[in-house]
């Protein structure tokens, strides 16, 4: 059974917030970290009580770098218990990644890529004007945390219109979340079982049956999860102008980006509704991923087999799906870019977490495979149109009776900003955290090798 | 007038001399043979797991190569019938693998008996070394492998440790060379099942 009360809601439930704001903060010294820890754990948001639609003001979210969990005096001895490709960060696994090109970490903002970079906390609010209120009152604490300094930060907010989330592009979103087996939440039809909750907390079994190592001491690990930051910026006028370019009406605009994503920018699916589109379908959650590849769409006549949603879930044309399966959380910055407008210059896009319980197995094979592989489906030379790094030299092939469309050297509509691995602890772990002592770091390694812990 | 254009496209239509000069990158008419540095990949380039091993003309391939613990070479060879059984029973349970081909050896040459695994693939090793343990796992291949030496006693609950074998214990070839060199196990079929659509469509003529 989840342990919802010790749990930080961020991957089990969404507040209700239109804003939000990411700092970036850095530890000068442990004991600045661990004080700031303790001042802000009370409003730290957990899982049980955020879906109670309770006036609740602990929606704050806060996470650690590698880096972050010494910087507040973990031993080496723990540290070195945490898998390879957290130890390392995002940044030095952008080959794997294919984080290249612009997207590379030496272009990153914010020191992203930084050593430096400890801590994440997020401040949803319920909209700009509350955001601000956080900030400030987030502002002041920090001025009595002397050695907690914020490295760069983050506003986020929906953007109009509002009765639908949405991204930049304009593409309906959250169409696809995965259910967790004792949650309550039911997956919605043709989206699979349940899937455990050790595929994203740890100390829970996981879709391979069992139960993976925990890292050290299981008090820090239990209960928490691995995060993926990504924060993406979207060429909004660049995009538009490919629609112009590739269509020849508002309808053959509308069908290059549904073929693009694989859904219409409604969110009903192509496989569902190849030859138009069904704003009515792609909103309704019982019907909108009720449908398969294997038998419903083969060879991609209606829904590309390189689009995005076809690589980023390829169903039952995958195998071990179950274990492939993340949460993603986040949204929008910068403002809407209106209809008609010529490109600003002004950044925006997505702000997004991956969370998940190995990075390694979900977040790097997603993106190693499925995003940035060019022989994915045998494609041969193609990459994810709005996640894979693109630089005018890949492909994206539309089947279509009797032949196919391949529309060569696809553009780049995205940048990757920034990037970052956090460790979401659990609160029991949060408080933990500080407990730990800048002096007792040796004894508790000692201790630690009496009790055979790290083991 | 009409002669007249006639003359001109042929005067720029492609030699067949020049398409043929012009061969295309993988192309499966020409055979081909590579040498693989010692390494077993000519530059590094990280994969998830380590490095990544290159795409020869020959696909994807695995060697895997392990001592066998005292005794245990029949339950090794048993093994083999399972899987036969396995196929028989559901002929996509391997398919996860990609393969072309399977092969699985035991020699001795003195030091003691050896098996190998040998698969030809069509997906890069690192890329799907998760979904190929899963396939282990379910199918018992698995099993064969706690016969070996070195075989990680956590196992069933430390999937790194098991792939950590498999990199440890992969011996990369030397040379590799294809007939029809860099096709996919997938071209293949493909091109079978056109060449019997076609003999069905001639026979429906007759």
């Amino acid at each position: 059974m989840l342990e919802l009360e010790d749990l930080q809601h961020f991957l089990i439930s969404r507040p209700p917030a239109f804003a939000a704001r990411y700092e970036f903060l850095s530890f000068r010294q442990p004991e600045s970290g661990r004080k700031w820890l303790s001042g802000i754990l009370n409003k730290v948001g957990v899982a049980k009580h955020v879906g109670s639609h309770t006036p609740d003001s602990r929606w704050v979210t806060v996470a650690f770098t590698w880096n972050g969990l010494r910087a507040l005096g973990l031993n080496e001895e723990a540290l070195a218990t945490f898998p390879g490709e957290f130890r390392q960060g995002m940044a030095a696994r952008a080959e794997i990644l294919g984080t290249t090109g612009a997207n590379h970490p030496e272009h990153w903002m914010g020191e992203l890529a930084s050593s430096d970079l400890h801590a994440i906390v997020v401040l949803f609010a319920r909209n700009a004007v509350e955001r601000e209120r956080c900030k400030a009152e987030h502002r002041q604490y920090l001025s009595i945390c002397p050695g907690v300094e914020i490295l760069s930060s983050l506003d986020l907010e929906a953007i109009p219109p509002f009765d639908y989330v949405h991204e930049h592009f304009g593409y309906r979103d959250r169409l696809s979340q995965p259910a967790i087996e004792g949650t309550g939440d039911e997956p919605g039809p043709g989206s699979g079982p349940p899937i455990k909750p050790g595929e994203f907390f740890l100390g829970y079994p996981d879709e391979s049956g069992s139960q993976p190592a925990l890292p050290q001491p299981e008090v820090l690990s239990r209960n928490g999860s691995y995060l993926a930051y990504l924060r993406l910026e979207e060429h909004v006028g660049a995009f538009r102008a490919f629609l112009r370019e590739q269509g020849n009406t508002p309808e053959g605009q509308e069908l290059i980006a549904a073929k693009l994503m694989g859904r219409w920018r409604s969110g009903a699916p192509l496989t569902l509704a190849p030859q138009r589109d069904d704003p009515a379908l792609g909103a309704d959650m019982q019907r909108t991923n009720n449908f398969n590849y294997g038998t419903m769409d083969p060879y991609g006549y209606g829904c590309p087999l390189g689009s995005h949603i076809r690589r980023m879930n390829p169903r039952d044309t995958a195998s071990n799906m179950q274990q492939h399966r993340m949460i993603r959380r986040g949204g929008t910055y910068g403002p809407a870019l209106p209809e008609g407008a010529p490109e600003d210059g002004i950044g925006r896009g997505i702000a997004a977490f991956v969370g998940c319980a190995s990075l390694v197995r979900q977040f790097e094979f997603a993106m190693n495979v499925w995003t940035n592989d060019p022989t994915f489906h045998q494609l041969g030379n193609e990459r994810d149109p709005f996640v894979g790094t693109q630089d005018g030299t890949f492909d994206l092939t539309i089947p279509k009776r009797p032949i196919r469309q391949k529309i060569k050297g696809l553009p780049a509509f995205t940048t990757v900003r920034g990037g970052a691995y956090f460790f979401l602890p659990g609160i029991s772990a949060l408080r933990y955290l500080t407990t730990l002592s800048s002096s007792s770091q040796q004894s508790e390694s000692r201790n630690c090798d009496a009790k055979g812990c790290l083991r | 007038m009409s002669t007249q254009l006639l003359q001109e496209e042929r005067k720029s239509a492609p030699q067949p001399s020049q398409t043929v000069e012009k061969a295309r990158p993988n192309d499966w008419t020409t055979p081909q043979a590579m040498a693989i540095p010692k390494e077993g990949y000519f530059t590094l380039e990280p994969g998830r797991y380590g490095p990544v091993f290159p795409r020869t003309p020959a696909c994807y391939g695995f060697s895997v190569v392990g001592k066998v613990k005292p005794g245990r070479e029949k339950a090794i060879r048993d093994y083999g019938t399972n899987i036969e059984s396995a196929v028989k029973a559901d002929p996509t349970v391997l398919a996860p693998l990609k393969l072309h081909y399977l092969r699985w050896v035991l020699f001795d040459v003195g030091s003691g008996l050896h098996f190998m695994y040998q698969g030809i693939f069509d997906t890069d090793f690192d890329k799907y070394l998760e979904d190929a343990v899963a396939v282990f796992l379910k199918t018992g291949i698995t099993t064969v492998f706690t016969n070996l030496e070195g075989w990680p006693e956590d196992w069933k609950t430390n999937v790194p440790s098991v792939i950590q074998f498999f990199r440890d214990h992969q011996c990369p070839s030397f040379l590799e060379y294809g007939e029809y060199p860099y096709v996919s196990a997938d071209e293949v079929k493909k091109a079978l099942a056109i060449k019997y659509a076609f003999s069905d469509m001639l026979d429906q003529m007759q």
